[in-house]
């Protein structure tokens, strides 16, 4: 395998706030963060995919075989998050696969200097290469068949608003309908919170949705779906937002799970959270 | 004891009590004739911390006359006084340092804009003088830096990292992230590569590595980078500390660090290379018993204050509010004991009732460092986990 790359810290970044291990899926046009919905991490999955042409100025990668053409690395998102933050003012960075005490992926980043010769700082951070028979763990997620779908308002807005509702419940009810309002809720013994947002607007699912038809047209627009969800699990996806996406989006599958999609310009990032009852 | 610091020298002071405060818990303060000496060392006696600002840099420096003072005190208290370093800066003309024997305190007091006074009374300790043994001068590698050097290359590592590996060549210096052995599969490894001529001074006589605690250098350079005084850097084998020196014209600051020996063959090397130059202190350091590898010289008349009056009244005058007045002598004989083994050779295993006197008024002996650890003396005591 065979790998030599580019890359800039801002998604990784997100990504470590997410999760503190993950999946890097290299292929010759992707990479792919994936989180794969597991007991253990709440049954909350991920899936954030980047194009390689938008990130690196040269990219060479070669997988296992021709067929399979991929390299499947789980990663600590941190540790790459950390080494890409403190390469970036560097002059040029290069991510590559190597065998060193372990398999890493070493960055290595020249830095500007005064000097005639360049500061070069290297990180290896250690990776657990994927046999191949597991990989099939780690493929996109299809698209929920959601009952509603529903543009977010501003990450910042929905950020304060559920800071603020943890510290009353664990668990948050997010509700929206086809038209246009969403709302989150919690409720206690003592307290009912409920925040409403109106004219957000709905994404309009045409035949390239991968469900049949998207929400289906004879869905009453005032109906609203709802899912309860673990308020932490919804507030680390807030928390790791660092740029505004182009778009954000939410679809929820009535008392099943909240499928959360930010569109970047050349990310996209997936974030299922299941529902609890 | 009465000093007057003004303008911005009040900041600097500020700086250098903040970063004695990341050696250890307690200042160690000494008025000496060639200026005012503040020390401090960590719990574990891995790092140890020295300031002397001479009289030039106060504008008025009186000690008391007649007799030696040295006190100890919480440094967190010391800290108090000039907690924020950046309204002190806009605010404060003027600071006093007094000391009332009668009441015991030393009292702080900032003068302020408009009129304002703020006085701290802190109550200190009677202890003992500390003052670390080494000898910069005698040192393989040395290295000349502005902070900013070290600043950029401290900051590729996490604030979690305890120690660095410092390895150079005749054109280079790497510095790299220290893992034990047992973590090394799972930990990230991060290297930086500077060019000698980074450098304003590049010496190396010896090609090797030394490991040592990241925490204290980053102190050290909360210091120097605000002042904008080159660090210098003085190391040999490991084992030996390493240290890292400011100065200036009217201070001068010097951070000597514990390094880890790791390699039984380089003791060896250790007695070959000392004999060859006679370097008396570094003899000495060679065979340090303690097991912390700094040796701090704890008797009654360290160097600077050897050339002020002589040693009986000045020993006298200190421990009279001690009942342990019979152990003056021994201590004095210690130093006796001390010189005696400079010129021994470096290899025989030294006194075993030097050490403890050595450290005796300050820690209690214990079976561990009567014990010889230098070939085995395999981790340096990281104190982090006491202080953060």
């Amino acid at each position: 395998m065979k790998l030599l790359l580019i890359l800039s810290p801002g998604v990784v970044t997100t990504i470590s706030k997410l999760t503190k291990m993950c999946v890097l899926r290299l292929t010759p046009d992707n990479l792919f963060f994936v989180l794969s919905g597991k007991v253990a991490n709440g049954g909350v999955s991920m899936w954030c995919e980047l194009s390689q042409a938008n990130f690196f100025d040269e990219y060479q990668m070669e997988g296992v075989s021709s067929e399979d053409n991929e390299i499947c690395l789980e990663v600590t998102p941190e540790n790459l998050s950390r080494a890409l933050k403190t390469v970036q003012n560097a002059k040029t960075v290069k991510v590559k696969l190597t065998k060193k005490h372990c398999p890493c992926l070493t960055i290595a980043a020249e830095l500007p200097t005064m000097s005639s010769i360049n500061r070069v700082v290297t990180h290896d951070v250690p990776v657990d290469v994927i046999p191949r028979r597991l990989w099939h763990e780690f493929k996109e997620p299809n698209m929920p068949d959601f009952d509603v779908s529903i543009y977010l308002p501003p990450l910042k807005t929905i950020k304060n608003v559920v800071d603020r509702m943890k510290n009353l419940s664990n668990f948050l009810v997010m509700e929206a309908n086809l038209n246009g309002e969403m709302n989150l809720k919690i409720e206690t013994d003592l307290v009912s919170v409920t925040t409403h947002f109106k004219d957000l607007g709905n994404p309009p699912w045409g035949d390239d949705a991968s469900q049949d038809g998207g929400p289906s047209q004879s869905r009453d627009p005032e109906a609203m779906a709802q899912a309860r969800v673990d308020i932490r699990k919804l507030q680390q996806f807030l928390v790791g937002q660092q740029v505004n996406p182009s778009k954000a989006m939410c679809n929820i599958v009535h008392e099943r799970v909240v499928h959360l999609i930010l569109l970047h310009e050349d990310v996209s990032l997936q974030y299922f959270i299941p529902a609890v009852a | 004891m009465d000093c007057v610091v003004t303008g911005g020298n009040v900041k600097v002071l500020a700086k250098a009590i903040h970063s004695l405060s990341r050696i250890g818990d307690e200042l160690y303060v000494e008025p000496q004739e060639d200026g005012l000496s503040l020390r401090s060392v960590n719990s574990s006696r891995s790092a140890y911390a020295c300031f002397l600002f001479a009289p030039l840099f106060f504008s008025r420096y009186t000690i008391p006359s007649g007799h030696t003072f040295r006190c100890k005190m919480a440094i967190k208290s010391v800290q108090a006084v000039f907690r924020s370093l950046a309204s002190l800066e806009k605010t404060v003309e003027k600071c006093d340092i007094v000391l009332d024997e009668q009441k015991n305190r030393l009292t702080f007091t900032l003068h302020c804009k408009h009129g304002l006074l703020k006085t701290h009374n802190l109550s200190f300790q009677d202890s003992e003088s500390l003052q670390a043994v080494f000898d910069k001068d005698s040192y393989a590698n040395v290295f000349r830096s502005h902070p900013r050097l070290l600043v950029d290359t401290v900051v590729h590592f996490p604030p979690s990292l305890e120690e660095v590996t410092v390895s150079v060549s005749d054109e280079r210096m790497w510095v790299r992230n220290h893992v034990e052995e047992e973590d090394q599969s799972k930990a990230m490894l991060t290297e930086l590569c500077l060019a000698s001529d980074e450098f304003d001074h590049f010496a190396v006589r010896i090609h090797n590595s030394v490991t040592f605690c990241l925490k204290e250098l980053r102190g050290l350079l909360v210091f120097a980078e605000s002042t904008g005084l080159p660090i210098s850097m003085y190391f040999d084998e490991p084992g030996s500390p390493v240290v890292l020196s400011v100065t200036d014209s009217v201070l001068e600051g010097n951070f000597v660090l514990a390094t880890l020996s790791d390699d039984p063959n380089h003791r060896k090397n250790n007695s070959r290379r000392a004999l060859t130059p006679p370097p008396p202190a570094d003899d000495f350091m060679n065979d340090d018993i303690d097991s912390y590898l700094i040796a701090m010289d704890t008797s009654m008349a360290p160097g600077p204050s050897a050339t002020g009056p002589p040693t009986p009244p000045l020993a006298d005058s200190t421990c009279s509010k001690q009942p342990a007045a019979a152990n003056n002598r021994t201590r004095l004989h210690s130093e006796e004991e001390e010189e005696e083994d400079d010129t021994a050779d470096s290899s025989k295993p030294p006194n075993k009732k030097f050490c403890s006197l050595f450290f005796g008024s300050v820690i209690p002996p214990s079976p561990q460092m009567s014990t010889q650890p230098v070939t085995n003396q395999e981790v340096l005591a990281s104190d982090s986990e006491d202080d953060v």
